[in-house]
């Protein structure tokens, strides 16, 4: 609370005494806390245990990296490292939803919407292409 | 003779303590929390570890590798770069946010409603785009509903002329005008896939608005049982603007954190943030044990995530547009080690 005040204050809070959010597994831990309201070390153990980590790990960029890209969990891009054919924002949180087994309000609105029709659309363009004669 | 240290006042203002100094100052302030609290004083090695922290001339400190806390950033972003969905991009990806938060300026619920579609489309486009939990806050600002500005009458003016029966009858009325608008604001917020809301400064117009919150916060757990509910306090205790008002037969004027805890998790709330004002013209290191006292309790008999209020002005961050990182850095590591906040 309140560490998103203006002018810089976050940067502080973030490098004294904060998990570090997508860089490790700090946005992982927070969904325990607001979804199931844990405390910060059931938190913490239960993300843990469901990535097949260590609790330290769970503060590591270097370990989180390898693990969030492993299970599609998001990655930040960066120019000279980006991630053109992993997972995107709205499709990590899919993933995360099942990886915690905990669920993600935008993603049960995004298969609400995308439901309905499914079916319909499992005919997608690639199995439509006409066969390219031999 | 002893050296002293570069510590700071809670105006930012930049002093020089010696170490036994600082000291009395951690022994005051934790000294007038617990009594203001009724809570027991910081022990003596908590008082130690503080001193640690607080007699040295580094820039920065930090908590032990493996300790590190989440970060619920409400109100993430400055409005100073391109959109808010670039703001929320940059905390998630630069600042190491845990977790973001949509706002607008005009940051209180009754204001929200009339431009509800405007935000909903907003945080529809940003959680399309964002990986970390991002949820929608604003205060509920009881007093907005209160005329000039609102539809009842003002306690305020009333409470002076002594007309105690009218003020608390149009205290009672905005608590049903608040709570319509919160949940309303909510509804649409949950439709377009927010992870939570969050109720920041609650209980600033007293008693009826920290009631208004949690008749809020109630009612939208009934609806949505999984969404994330982040109430946070806009002072240490709860002031009695009307002074007889209940939740569940709790009285609620004069709650102190640890109480304040009990009836946000009763009412459903998943996150909770205490408040603690700071006194300007101390220094941080008092400002930083006082609020430890008065929270030490709460976090200790909470069921609840608990996230320390960590902006400009409170737990014992300066009051200050530029708060400093040694002071910051040092409020935060000492809410970890001493204080074993769940965040901030």
């Amino acid at each position: 609370m309140g560490v998103g005040d203006p002018l810089g204050m976050a940067c502080s809070h973030a490098l004294a005494a904060g998990m570090g959010g997508m860089r490790t597994a700090g946005d992982l831990v927070a969904r325990m806390q607001m979804t199931r309201g844990m405390r910060l070390e059931q938190a913490k153990t239960y993300v843990a245990e469901r990535l097949g980590v260590n609790v330290l790990d769970l503060c590591d960029p270097l370990v989180m990296h390898d693990v969030r890209r492993e299970l599609g969990l998001g990655l930040i891009p960066v120019q000279e490292l980006t991630y053109p054919s992993e997972p995107g924002a709205i499709e990590a949180k899919f993933h995360i939803a099942e990886v915690l087994d905990v669920p993600i309000n935008c993603v049960q609105m995004f298969n609400d919407h995308v439901a309905p029709r499914a079916n319909a659309r499992s005919v997608g363009a690639a199995t439509t292409r006409p066969e390219v004669p031999a | 003779m002893e050296s002293s240290v570069a510590t700071r006042l809670a105006d930012g203002a930049l002093v020089h303590m010696t170490p036994s100094e600082i000291r009395a100052d951690l022994e005051e302030g934790s000294a007038v929390g617990a009594k203001k609290a009724k809570a027991p004083p910081l022990e003596p090695g908590e008082l130690e570890c503080l001193l640690e922290i607080f007699a040295s001339n580094a820039k920065f400190t930090a908590v032990d590798v493996g300790d590190e806390l989440i970060l619920s950033c409400d109100g993430s972003g400055n409005a100073d770069v391109g959109t808010r969905i670039d703001e929320l991009y940059s905390y998630q990806s630069h600042l190491g946010a845990d977790l973001i938060e949509l706002w607008n300026s005009d940051y209180s619920y009754k204001a929200i409603k009339a431009i509800l579609s405007f935000e909903t489309q907003i945080m529809k486009n940003a959680q399309l785009n964002l990986v970390a939990p991002l949820q929608y806050g604003a205060m509920p600002n009881l007093g907005s509903y209160s005329q000039p500005d609102g539809p009842v009458p003002n306690w305020s003016v009333l409470l002076p002329l002594g007309r105690f029966d009218e003020a608390r009858a149009a205290q009672e009325e905005a608590v049903e005008h608040a709570v319509r608008d919160m949940v309303f604001v909510a509804e649409g917020m949950i439709d377009a896939g927010a992870d939570g809301m969050d109720f920041d400064t609650s209980g600033a117009a007293g008693d009826a608005d920290f009631l208004a919150t949690l008749l809020a916060v109630e009612e939208i757990r009934r609806r949505h049982p999984d969404v994330g509910i982040e109430l946070g306090m806009a002072s240490e205790f709860v002031l009695g603007m009307h002074g007889e008002l209940e939740f569940h037969g709790k009285r609620l004027a004069g709650l102190w954190p640890r109480d304040q805890v009990k009836v946000a998790a009763e009412a459903g709330v998943t996150m909770f943030g205490p408040a603690v004002n700071v006194n300007t013209t101390k220094s941080v290191a008092w400002n930083v044990a006082r609020s430890l006292a008065i929270v030490k309790p709460c976090v200790q008999e909470s069921p609840i995530p608990v996230h320390m209020n960590a902006g400009m002005g409170v737990g014992g961050v300066p009051m200050t547009a530029y708060p400093p990182a040694d002071a910051v850095s040092r409020m935060a590591r000492a809410m970890r080690e001493v204080g074993r906040l769940d965040g901030l």
